[in-house]
């Protein structure tokens, strides 16, 4: 088949594919600049996965425990991301969050007060201080509006449903991306000197998750078979709480902030068990503990009838349970006809962010391809195997800015590559050949089987037999996906997008489960049942490299602390 | 398993002008929303079929649709809700693009018009604000622009005017009600915004899934201020004066 489809060209400094936190404020920082920009994104502005963030922004501004500083945030972070994280780039976070915070205030944000007037802050997860500022219980929300309103302000270009297909790179440098607009169903070519990749993660990948339609893998898949390298795969967190029931809605998230707020965990007996699995922090610890603490308490069978142990805040009343946590009142009242200022929530683990990604370099957020930068949940660094509430909406303020700074200087020092139109003929010949074909495979029936498959051996507790259960799964349905396609053409079909989809999933999920299958220790949300420890032999990130269809696996050691941070351990410090 | 019957609006005017009901039969498990139903059509009835969605958690606004003829989120609407036969139509107030989705595009233009947060100045940061100032423009800040208010809004349904519509009085009104905003926006409201054409039905704050009260709360009190503005006799007098030449 060759292709006779048109194209349109554009042509900017920037290119930013994801309108979530990160990308928008890599997109500010990158107008600020001078350069030109656009932002390519797969929703519509506004609707971004950020939305969903409830709970809060992490920063130590001591507004409520003055003795928190940067360095007990550096401490916390890098402790609970069990030594995993790059502790240059959570240096960064720690020191620069209250700026950000700040910052975000003056383009408008309105945070929650303390009674003399300053940013509220409250308890979450394994901060050792009162560290998240927040908004009631749509703190994400109120993030992306702000940065949205000032994006909408300049003179950014927006291209929103627009799916990116590929990014091409000519001797190991950006030059450009290409994709479809799902609303006219054109096809467009973005010639770019540098590319911030703030697509966001692959929480789609499991059955029961909390992420949008949007967390399909996609800018990681793009990346890696561009030549990026992708690390730590393997640790995708689960959080503690999502909904169980009814099942329409099983997976949605409850928010850490109820726990923040004073929510008990009960098993079926009405046990408060995380004073037996975590007597210290008990409701509060990090997200991977009290996530196997629930997952073990159903195993063993004191979870409730439709699989969850309870979490209740009753004792708050209705007014404060209204007026600090409105979504989740909504949600229970909405969705499962519960009332949560009455009745106690059923939850149970679910998939929520994953902290693995794209490898940059810690000071400029550039990966191995020159041009390309990553921010956000698409790059790796920060979180380490395990990340703290409040970090994430953090880290895309962090590292949205540096990236949107690092891309420009980037852009203003060098030329457009020059590329063939060959590239982009192929591209269109294989995106045309998924549609009008009513003897291919279902992409969703695929989708469904992974998803399900991910779910159950690929989750919490992990084993070599069912990685390798997992694996072959994965190889079956890769074959199967060569033959995939749908039935109708390329205006706003969303079949056409789970095609594209699917072997982005396909590929995320397998280097999910190889890196997996590597990690030989327990650590952080990574836990393998025949390996229940942590190993200091694996103090190392699992690098990924696509080298012509296959995936070369290396390993780095995690770089040692600097002596003046190796000093906060000591006792007595910080 | 129950089976309810789904109709959808099926239609892509770009291509044809055929408009027509597509029926299908859905089996419902138990809390099923309205886009799981939708979801099970594409799937594994005809993937063809064009939906918006994003979050299904009620928070991002993307799935509108007219659904038995009231503007509602799908992701929000329990089946058992609405019955067993459902008719789904895409939200008329903006042109179809295919099916259920509709290009709202509109929206994001006037967006733009809207000037942004301007702080006071003179005020050192960082701010200091309380929780009682706050808390007045913190329900507009829930919006999660899903467009339903200004769907039902028949001034933009039905008369096609350049009122700005409900979702951006909204904006307005959390901007306006920012305890340390500096701008007047009443002015842009009473000339190109056509705040002028409401007559305060308050259908849109009937259908907004985060209730908030459109008319009562963001609408009247914008209404209030250009009546201050514009005319009030002092007030217009005392501008004379203070404009005029000596």
């Amino acid at each position: 088949m060759s292709s006779k489809h048109e194209f349109s060209r554009l042509k900017t400094d920037i290119l930013i594919i994801g309108a979530g936190g990160a990308g928008l404020r890599a997109a500010i920082s990158a107008v600020e600049s001078g350069c030109s920009v656009i932002i390519a994104t797969k929703s519509l502005l506004g609707k971004a996965h950020t939305v969903m963030a409830e709970g809060g922004i992490a920063a130590s501004l001591g507004n409520v425990d003055p003795q928190d500083n940067w360095k007990v945030h550096f401490k916390d972070t890098y402790e609970e991301g069990v030594f995993l994280g790059n502790w240059k780039m959570i240096e960064i976070l720690a020191k620069e969050a209250a700026d950000r915070v700040y910052e975000l205030e003056r383009y408008g944000a309105l945070f929650d007060r303390t009674p003399d007037g300053k940013i509220m802050q409250r308890a979450f997860g394994a901060h050792t201080y009162r560290r998240l500022c927040y908004v009631g219980d749509k703190t994400g929300l109120e993030l992306i509006r702000t940065l949205q309103d000032k994006v909408a302000h300049s003179n950014a270009m927006v291209l929103d449903e627009f799916v990116v297909s590929k990014i091409i790179t000519v001797n190991n440098r950006v030059a450009g991306a290409f994709g479809i607009s799902m609303r006219d169903g054109t096809f467009k070519l973005i010639e770019c000197k540098s590319l911030v990749m703030a697509s966001g993660g692959l929480g789609r990948l499991f059955k029961v998750t909390s992420n949008s339609w949007e967390s399909t893998g996609d800018g990681l898949a793009l990346a890696y078979r561009a030549g990026a390298v992708l690390m730590d795969m393997e640790m995708v967190q689960f959080h503690p709480t999502g909904m169980v029931w009814p099942p329409a809605v099983r997976g949605l998230l409850v928010t850490e902030g109820v726990r923040g707020e004073g929510g008990l965990l009960y098993n079926k007996e009405g046990e408060r068990f995380m004073l037996r699995y975590s007597p210290q922090k008990k409701e509060l610890d990090a997200r991977d503990v009290v996530a196997r603490s629930i997952y073990r308490e159903i195993l063993a069978g004191r979870g409730t009838e439709h699989g969850g142990v309870y979490l209740d805040i009753t004792h708050r009343g209705a007014k404060y349970i209204k007026e600090k946590l409105p979504s989740m009142y909504m949600q229970y009242k909405e969705f499962a006809g519960i009332d949560i200022s009455k009745e106690k929530m059923e939850v149970a683990p679910t998939t929520h962010y994953h902290m693995g990604g794209i490898r940059v370099d810690p000071d400029t957020n550039m990966t191995n391809i020159e041009g390309l930068f990553a921010a956000g949940e698409a790059a790796c660094g920060v979180h380490g195997a395990n990340r703290l509430g409040g970090n994430s909406l953090v880290d895309l303020l962090v590292f949205g800015r540096r990236a949107g700074i690092s891309a420009s200087e980037y852009a203003k020092k060098v030329k457009q590559m020059k590329f063939d139109d060959s590239i982009v003929n192929e591209e269109i010949d294989r995106i045309i050949s998924f549609t009008e074909n009513p003897t291919s495979t279902n992409p969703y029936i695929l989708i469904d089987q992974l998803r399900e498959t991910m779910s159950k051996y690929v989750g919490i507790l992990r084993s070599a037999e069912d990685l390798q259960k997992a694996l072959d799964t994965i190889t079956g349905l890769k074959g199967k996906a060569r033959n995939v396609g749908i039935l109708g053409g390329l205006r706003f079909n969303p079949g056409l997008i789970a095609c594209l989809e699917l072997n982005n999933l396909l590929l995320s999920a397998e280097l999910v489960v190889r890196g997996a299958m590597e990690r030989k220790e327990s650590r952080g949300a990574h836990f393998r049942n025949d390996y229940p420890n942590l190993s200091d032999e694996w103090h190392k990130n699992i690098l990924f490299t696509y080298n012509e269809g296959k995936n070369d696996i290396t390993f780095q050691d995690v770089p040692e602390l600097p002596d003046y941070l190796k000093d906060l351990f000591k006792e007595g410090q910080a | 398993m129950k089976e309810v019957t789904i109709r959808i609006r099926r239609s892509e005017p770009s291509v044809s002008s055929d408009v027509h009901y597509d029926e299908f039969k859905v089996p419902v498990g138990e809390g099923m929303v309205v886009l799981d139903a939708v979801h099970y059509i594409q799937q594994n009835m005809d993937q063809t079929l064009a939906v918006r969605w994003n979050c299904k958690a009620a928070r991002c606004g993307s799935c509108s649709a007219e659904i038995n003829g009231r503007p509602k989120l799908m992701c929000k609407t329990r089946i058992d809700s609405v019955g067993d036969k459902i008719t789904i139509n895409p939200i008329k107030a903006y042109p179809v693009v295919k099916d259920l989705v509709t290009d709202v595009s509109h929206n994001y233009e006037i967006a733009k018009k809207i000037p942004p947060f301007t702080p006071k100045e003179g005020l050192s940061a960082p701010f200091k604000m309380f929780q009682i100032d706050v808390t007045r423009s913190k329900e507009f800040r829930t919006c999660i622009e899903c467009f339903l208010c200004q769907d039902v809004c028949h001034v933009i349904r039905e008369h096609h005017s350049n009122y700005f519509g409900p979702k951006h009085m909204v904006k307005v009104a959390a901007l306006d009600m920012h305890p340390i905003d500096a701008i007047d926006r009443s002015e842009l409201l009473h000339g190109e915004g056509g705040v002028g054409y409401c007559d305060i039905t308050k259908c849109c704050q009937n259908v907004c899934p985060e209730d908030i009260r459109i008319t009562d709360n963001a609408i009247i009190p914008e209404k209030e201020r250009i009546v201050d503005h514009a005319y009030d006799p002092i007030g217009i007098l005392i501008k004379k004066v203070k404009n005029r030449r000596w």
